[in-house]
């Protein structure tokens, strides 16, 4: 059974369709190993080699993975909400009452999409404290801490955005309220208010304004980032390792 | 799982063989390291194809027209750039009106009335020798308290700040009392209330309350 699914992996990989799409032979040494990585544009944000000690539960508690896993959750389940939400009023109340009543399976992406929204923020604010307490913001890894801030912050500005989005009283009064405190800036607050909103009261162009930001310029701006942190990682020579980590049976 | 072959990347010959100097053993140049063909334009592309560097030599003069070049490039499109943020402030905006009638003074007793609150967002308040109208706006945050009227006061839901019947803030993190509108006599005896001009009491400052135009007397 085994040698049979070797075999036909072989022939597999002898076509010229999997030579055109792989170009490179099976990966049994390391140095056709490193080409495997190099070679995928999925894979070439990961390292070549890892020490086994970044693997270990307490180098990371994986939270920057757990980040991202829920990151790729919410790009998933948003995606899917956007089949059945119109940014505008008053559909945009009635279009999260139709998911959560009407449409099969909407209340099970809904309540997905916030829970790991919640999560999301919860997961990245502990990475970002484990991060510190572990002294892996230091040199090389000063610019990755920066790229984290930036993320962090667009973190929460999509977790703003998205709470405008059901447009029910909780959301309305709280984007109220949010917008009232940026006008308190000094001397710009309120153009900057009134940017955000695009108006003077949290209306119709307030909705809008915070969807696309929501939909597609937040996340794409995550997107970029979270490359750029995960190649970060690598380059800088992989996760902090302590030599408390040697000794230690995990 | 020990596959067939093994070992089986092989630097492509052709490739540079043709270019080495010594013809022939393509090892001792460079470029043979590389599997495959190097990426073209890269410094060991051009060793192995036999160039020099390539560009404008790095003259004095090539250095001025180069930061000339690019200093009117950046200045364009920056000032392109501050021109076009105007795209995102709107000329025209559909927001409710902000000034409108609300019937005639004989229409008001002693006291709160909140019937405008859901249409306009404010209460009209009779005093014995006044009437006025409060902009229902918490000036805290901006959340629109509610009238409460079995206490005699306004409560705001969100971080709980409550004024007096006249709008006078005693308790929550307001910072001072609600403002009023504008409110004026129309010609055929109707109140004309301007939300867009508020007369307020900031703490520490001269209230405006009694200023012209802040109240009808009555
Ligand atoms: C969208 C949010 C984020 C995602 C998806 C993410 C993802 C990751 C991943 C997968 C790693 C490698 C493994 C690990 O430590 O878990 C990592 C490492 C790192 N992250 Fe993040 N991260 C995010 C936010 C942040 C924030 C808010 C900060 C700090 C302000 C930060 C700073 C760092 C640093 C400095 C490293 C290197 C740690 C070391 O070398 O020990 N990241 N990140
Ligand atoms: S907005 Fe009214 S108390 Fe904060």
């Amino acid at each position: 059974m085994a040698s049979c699914f070797q075999s036909a992996l072989h022939n597999l990989r002898e076509t010229k369709v999997w030579k055109s799409v792989f170009r490179r032979g099976p990966a049994n040494t390391n140095r056709t190993r490193s080409l495997a990585i190099f070679g995928n544009l999925f894979l070439h944000w990961m390292p070549v080699k890892v020490r086994e000690k970044s693997l270990r539960v307490r180098a990371s508690y994986y939270l920057g993975s757990i980040s991202f896993i829920l990151f790729i959750v919410l790009f998933v389940t948003g995606i899917l909400l956007m089949f059945y939400y119109h940014p505008a009023a008053p559909n945009a109340y009635r279009d999260m009452k139709d998911l959560q009543f009407v449409v099969a399976n909407g209340v099970f992406l809904r309540n997905l999409h916030r829970l790991a929204a919640h999560l999301m923020v919860f997961a990245v604010f502990w990475h970002m404290f484990h991060v510190f307490y572990r002294g892996g913001y230091k040199p090389p890894h000063e610019f990755n801490w920066v790229v984290g801030v930036v993320l962090l912050l667009l973190t929460l500005f999509l977790s703003y955005t998205g709470y405008l989005l059901p447009w029910d009283q909780l959301a309305f009064w709280a984007v109220t309220v949010g917008t009232n405190i940026i006008s308190a800036m000094p001397f710009i607050g309120h153009k900057v208010r009134f940017l955000l909103l695009g108006g003077n009261i949290v209306g119709e162009n307030a909705l809008l304004r915070f969807y696309v930001l929501h939909v597609v310029i937040l996340p794409l701006a995550a997107f970029v980032l979270i490359g750029i942190h995960f190649w970060r990682v690598q380059k800088d020579g992989g996760l902090t390792v302590k030599p408390k980590d040697e000794d230690g049976k995990e | 799982m020990a596959a067939p072959e093994s070992e089986t990347v092989k630097p492509k010959p052709e490739a540079t063989k043709s270019t080495a100097a010594d013809g022939g053993n393509a090892n001792k140049a460079d470029a043979t390291k590389y599997v495959g063909t190097p990426a073209v334009g890269t410094s060991k592309a051009a060793a192995a194809g036999g160039l020099g560097t390539v560009g404008p030599e790095p003259s004095a003069a090539n250095e001025r027209r180069r930061r000339l070049v690019w200093c009117s490039v950046t200045a364009f499109l920056g000032a392109w750039v501050i021109a076009f943020l105007r795209f995102f402030l709107s000329r025209t905006l559909f927001e409710p009106p902000t000034i409108f009638k609300i019937g005639y003074p004989s229409d008001y007793a002693l006291g709160v009335d909140s019937k405008f609150q859901q249409r306009y967002r404010i209460w009209v308040d009779r005093t014995p020798d006044r009437i006025f109208v409060i902009y229902a706006r918490c000036t805290h945050l901006g959340c629109t308290p509610d009238w409460k009227a079995s206490e005699n006061k306004f409560k705001c839901p969100c971080h709980g700040s409550g004024y007096d019947s006249e709008g006078i803030n005693f308790e929550g993190p307001a910072p001072r009392p609600m403002d009023r509108a504008n409110v004026q006599l129309a010609p055929d005896g109707q109140i004309i209330v301007d939300t867009s001009r508020l007369f307020s009491w900031p703490k520490g400052q001269p209230s405006r309350f009694n200023d012209p135009g802040s109240y009808l007397p009555v």
